[in-house]
């Protein structure tokens, strides 16, 4: 029998990495919070990769942790390997990335959960959702228990009307052998929130024993290693090693005869798959003129003899996995522990959220992660934050936080899928950013500890030491900048040794550094007073300066792109009333309700010439 | 948007006049005035279909011979339904069926309108707006030519050439920074730099081109100076071919700035008879010196003027100095009077003199020579790409030099993602030029260029 439980401010349902934040946020910002999951030794889970970071999503943890987030600690914690990627390309798109051990993970997240105040996490299945005559929603759980909240953050990743798939045989499955949520997928349904199939992918896990490492290549961490989090006084300790092997023409051979065993190519999967994480089979149709695909060994963790083989997430059947597994240099005995699956999932088209990622047509309502059509624990966890925030502020009667594309990857993040949406799930790149110089991981706390001050994630201590660092920062920019190298013999010498121009007269520190030939590093000799501070702190100037004239370049850019992002569009506004509006760009923008020209012009579909309609419309009609 | 209507070919008489309608309201105008002599209706037809027949004027009256073409959104010049009567009977009869057209519920279209709306709704992108723009006030042949090649597309084929290799270089840089695990090839600098000298060899060339082209499609301002009374108007009559300016021997006589239009082959001019650039006491020809210098800095091109029959004085010195960073053509008048000047020194000082008498019509083609010469429209080929305005030029200069900028970095080790900065900004200077990226720039080329008034 039903019976009412508790009235919460803020309720979230699901305790992946989308959910935990999204929780701890709310919490944290003083709203009685409830986290709701269907097992909770799936809090945290890493249902794919035992990894947190890599290009691009590297920047988004240190974002989250500038404003206050949990990932980046967790990470930090629970880390055994870590590498700076992309060291030779440069500062935009240095990415951190560390293998995690999931167990201790998913331990260290639900124990950040339990441990919150305001914060209840309560292992339920939810089975219904609905908005009472009190505007308040309705949560039903499986035990047919009653909540109530003003604000519910959906964050079901793979859970939600889930359904897994290994070659021809599929049935009802979350992520992890996990129930699915299938009740909750018909109320959303009966919401009318548009909901569609999206699919993912995750490989086989080995054990250790089976393989024969010495047939591959040896990957290890980096010597000198970086915390995620501004926080962590500790540099993460490298305790295990990945190692890399490729396919080849047989791998290639097999996969290609077993093709129509695969639920993908037989069409069994309506869902659309993500285009930046192709399964083996996919990669082997698509890029077929390809001799082999790499593939990494990544050890699960520490207490494990459990192996994730990335670059290789297949559908097809057990039976041909294990057969083409076995074609691969030191992978000739191996033994499956379990058997890589596709699963199918509901989620929401986000063109239905606002930046804010509450629902449009429904107050109170967020969502978060995959559920909004992304992939990726990384992406996941950013937008958990911001629906956890913005649920928060909602329920406080605050204005919603929105991150701008200029601030952030997050900002990025989340206009690209409430702007432009997505037709497959959506992974974070640094190209995705047009403004990747002045968002990088090693100035997220700069530009957003802010922010997260502000918001009241980020606390007095924390905050003090950004003030210090950027205080630290400038003082040393001003040294630099003031301070004349003579022309000495050492320096000239060196100067040449590095093939660069000796002096005529004396030379400022800054002007020396900003040579391509030279860094700080190199510079020690010379600079004799150089103060001692911490490496970030000379990172950042070596940056600022080396890359002065690009970083002013982005700021131009910036400037210019506000100009119409100021430009607001009232939410009464009807494109269908404004002639000469194209008819796909009037049903683009009443779809997507954009809340500035600028979010506006970003709409796929909707064109300059459209811009320029709409521009000259408001203009006409006294608008900004 | 309400539906316009205007004659759209020359108001020349003879031949077929077409009164175009465009807008939603296109068919149902044409309609009421429009009898067909088969009985079919303007709105049975399909997209580009024509019905022969009459319309029928104000009072009644009916004009036969008239063909009625029809348009349909978007497939139109304006991206509208429309349509238009092709009269034959000359400009009387066009404007009478204009007449009926707007006495059937057509708005006057202003100038520029159709463009306006095939901009808007997207169907030439903004250096077509603008050539069509230069076409409807296009002073020459060779003017109207070029502009419509613009149109034509000639510049936004070379643009989007110029633009799809920045884009793929873009790309392939984006590509490498975001694959770091996998075996995406190692992106070759040599490569890059050989695609970014092409496409900085195309800008150059466009850029170039500009000064010629400009004199040939905006005509080019130009300036003539010299001291008072050595015959600057004269030139000025002789280049419009009639007399304009007021000519007397009197010292100062010429003071207020009257632009002129004056085509040089395929070049314009366009030419402002300036007051004598001299010290004068006098305050009305103070101000008339004033405007001169003003319009000589400004000017592009200067027609430096020295009296043959008056030694070189320190007013003529003065000159030499004014104009040196100026495009030029030095003119040594009066050569039918005996020679009190040093010509040495004007040989000296100018690439480019040309020795006449202004009185004499006959030799206008010795001065149009030396001015084409200069200006380079001689040999200007219209049919191939052109910028046509400073807007347009400033966008490729913007491009050109952050793409000399990518190069000297990849040569110099800067990092690649610095490298992919200022590539995607001379990919922005080019999607503004065409329009093609909504910013305030194009914006504000819009309000100005079509009259888009509050």
């Amino acid at each position: 029998m039903e019976y009412f439980a508790k009235h919460y401010d803020v309720a979230v349902i699901g305790a992946g990495h989308a959910g935990i934040e999204a929780g701890l946020a709310a919490a944290r910002l003083g709203c009685q919070t409830v986290i709701f999951a269907i097992n909770l030794d799936s809090v945290g889970n890493m249902p794919c990769n035992p990894s947190i970071g890599g290009t691009s999503k590297g920047h988004l943890v240190r974002e989250i942790d500038a404003l206050g987030g949990e990932m980046g600690k967790a990470a930090d914690s629970t880390s055994i390997q870590s590498r700076m990627l992309n060291l030779g390309k440069g500062p935009a798109v240095h990415s951190l990335r560390a293998q995690i051990d999931r167990r201790k993970y998913s331990e260290y997240t639900k124990h950040a959960v339990e441990k919150q105040e305001n914060l209840d996490l309560r292992q339920s299945e939810i089975v219904d959702l609905y908005k009472n005559e009190d505007s308040l929603w309705v949560l039903k759980t499986r035990l047919e228990a009653v909540y109530t909240a003003k604000s519910v953050v959906l964050a079901t990743g793979t859970f939600l009307g889930g359904r897994v798939y290994i070659g021809d045989v599929s049935f009802e499955s979350g992520p992890d052998g996990m129930f699915p949520a299938t009740a909750l997928s018909n109320a959303l349904k009966k919401l009318n929130l548009p909901l569609r199939r999206f699919k993912t992918g995750t490989p086989a896990r080995v054990n250790r024993r089976s393989i024969d490492f010495s047939k591959t290549e040896l990957q290890q961490g980096d010597e000198k290693t970086v915390a995620f989090s501004f926080d962590s006084a500790k540099k993460p300790e490298n305790k295990v090693a990945c190692h890399i092997t490729y396919t080849n023409d047989e791998t290639k051979n097999i996969i290609l005869e077993n093709l129509h065993r695969s639920p993908l190519y037989s069409g069994k999967i309506s869902g659309v798959g993500p285009r930046y994480c192709p399964s083996i089979e996919d990669k082997i149709v698509r890029f077929s003129e390809k001799k082999r695909h790499q593939l990494f060994i990544e050890p699960c963790g520490e207490d494990t003899e459990e192996m994730y083989l990335q670059g290789m997430s297949s559908s097809l059947p057990e039976d041909v996995q294990l057969k083409f597994l076995r074609t691969i240099p030191g992978l000739e005995n191996v033994e499956i522990m379990r058997t890589a699956y596709a699963i199918e999932y509901d989620c929401v088209d986000p063109l239905a959220l606002s930046p804010s990622l509450e629902f449009i047509d429904f107050s109170g309502l967020f969502g978060a992660g995959q559920f909004n059509g992304s992939s990726g624990y990384e992406e996941a966890a950013a937008q958990g934050l911001i629906a956890g925030i913005n649920a928060a502020r909602s329920v406080q009667g605050k204005e919603p936080f929105v991150l701008g594309r200029e601030t952030s990857y997050i900002g990025t993040l989340i206009d690209d899928l409430v702007t432009k949406g997505c037709a497959d799930p959506y992974r974070m790149m640094t190209s995705r950013s047009e403004y990747r110089l002045l968002l990088r991981q090693d100035n997220a706390d700069l530009r957003l500890t802010e922010f997260g001050h502000n918001i009241g994630l980020v606390g007095k201590e924390k905050y003090n030491r950004f003030l210090k660092k950027k205080e630290m920062i400038a003082e040393e920019l001003e040294r630099v900048e003031n301070t004349v190298l003579p022309p000495t013999d050492e320096l000239q010498k060196f100067l040449v040794s590095r093939e660069t121009s000796p002096l005529k007269t004396g030379a400022r520190i800054s002007e020396l550094i900003r040579r391509p030939q030279l860094n700080y590093d190199l510079l020690t000799p010379f600079d004799k007073n150089r103060p001692d501070l911490p490496d970030e702190v000379f990172e950042q100037v070596e940056i600022e300066l080396k890359y002065e004239g690009y970083i002013k370049r982005q700021q131009a850019q910036v400037e210019e792109m506000r100009r119409l992002e100021v430009k607001k569009i009232p939410e009464s506004l009807d494109f269908n009333a404004i002639d000469g509006l194209r008819l796909e760009a009037r049903e683009k923008l009443t779809k997507a309700r954009p809340q500035s020209v600028g979010q506006a012009s970003r709409i796929s579909g909707v064109t300059p010439a459209d811009i320029s309609v709409l521009l000259i419309f408001l203009a006409k009609e006294g608008i900004n | 948007m309400s539906t316009v209507a205007a004659i759209s070919t020359g108001l020349a008489p003879g031949g077929i006049g077409i009164v175009r309608i465009s807008g939603e309201d296109a068919f149902s105008v044409a309609e009421k005035v429009f009898v067909s002599k088969n009985g079919k209706l303007l709105k049975d037809l399909r997209g580009y279909q024509a019905l022969l027949g009459a319309v029928k004027s104000e009072d009644g009256e009916l004009f036969d011979e008239v063909v009625a073409l029809v348009y349909r959104a978007p497939k139109s010049y304006t991206g509208e339904d429309v349509v238009e009567f092709n009269c034959h009977g000359g400009l009387f009869v066009t404007r009478q069926v204009l007449r009926s057209v707007l006495s059937a519920g057509a708005a006057p279209a202003p100038a520029g309108e159709f463009t306006k709306r095939a901009f808007l709704n997207g169907k030439i992108d903004l250096a077509g707006a603008e050539s069509v723009m230069n076409i409807i006030s296009s002073h020459s042949e060779q003017e109207a030519k070029a502009a419509f090649n613009t149109l034509e597309g000639a510049l936004s084929k070379k643009l989007s050439e110029i633009n799809g290799i920045l884009i793929s270089s873009s790309a392939s840089l984006a590509a490498w920074v975001d694959y770091p695990d996998d075996e995406i090839e190692e992106l070759s600098s040599g490569e890059l730099v050989k695609n970014l000298n092409t496409a900085k060899k195309e800008l150059e060339q466009l850029i170039n081109r500009f000064d010629a082209g400009k004199a040939v499609i905006g005509g080019v301002r130009t300036a003539i100076v010299g001291k008072p009374n050595v015959g600057k108007s004269t030139i000025m009559n002789l280049l419009l071919g009639e007399e304009r300016s007021i000519v007397t021997s009197v010292e100062g006589t010429t003071r207020d700035i009257v632009e002129e239009t004056a085509v040089i082959g395929a070049a314009t001019l366009r030419l402002a008879d300036t007051a004598g650039l001299r010290s004068s006491d006098d305050e009305v020809e103070k101000i008339g010196v004033d405007k001169a210098k003003k319009w000589l800095e400004s000017a592009d091109f200067v027609l430096a003027v020295f009296d043959n029959s008056r030694p070189f004085a320190n007013e003529d010195e003065d000159i030499v100095n004014l104009v040196k960073e100026k495009k030029c053509v030095a003119i040594i008048n009066k050569c039918d009077l005996p020679t009190a000047l040093n010509k040495e020194i004007i040989i000296q000082n100018f690439s480019d003199t040309v020795e006449i008498s202004a009185k004499n019509p006959d030799d206008r083609k010795l001065l149009s020579d030396s001015i084409e010469k200069v200006l380079e429209t001689a040999d200007f080929d219209p049919s191939v790409a052109s910028l046509i305005n400073a807007r347009q030029k400033n966008c490729c200069e913007n491009a050109l030099r952050e793409i000399t900028q990518a190069i000297e970095d990849l040569e110099n080790g800067v990092t690649l993602d610095a490298v992919n900065v200022t590539v995607d900004c001379a990919i922005d200077e080019l999607l503004v030029l065409t329009g093609e990226k909504a910013s305030d720039a194009v914006i504000n080329e819009i309000f100005s260029r079509f009259c888009v008034g509050k």
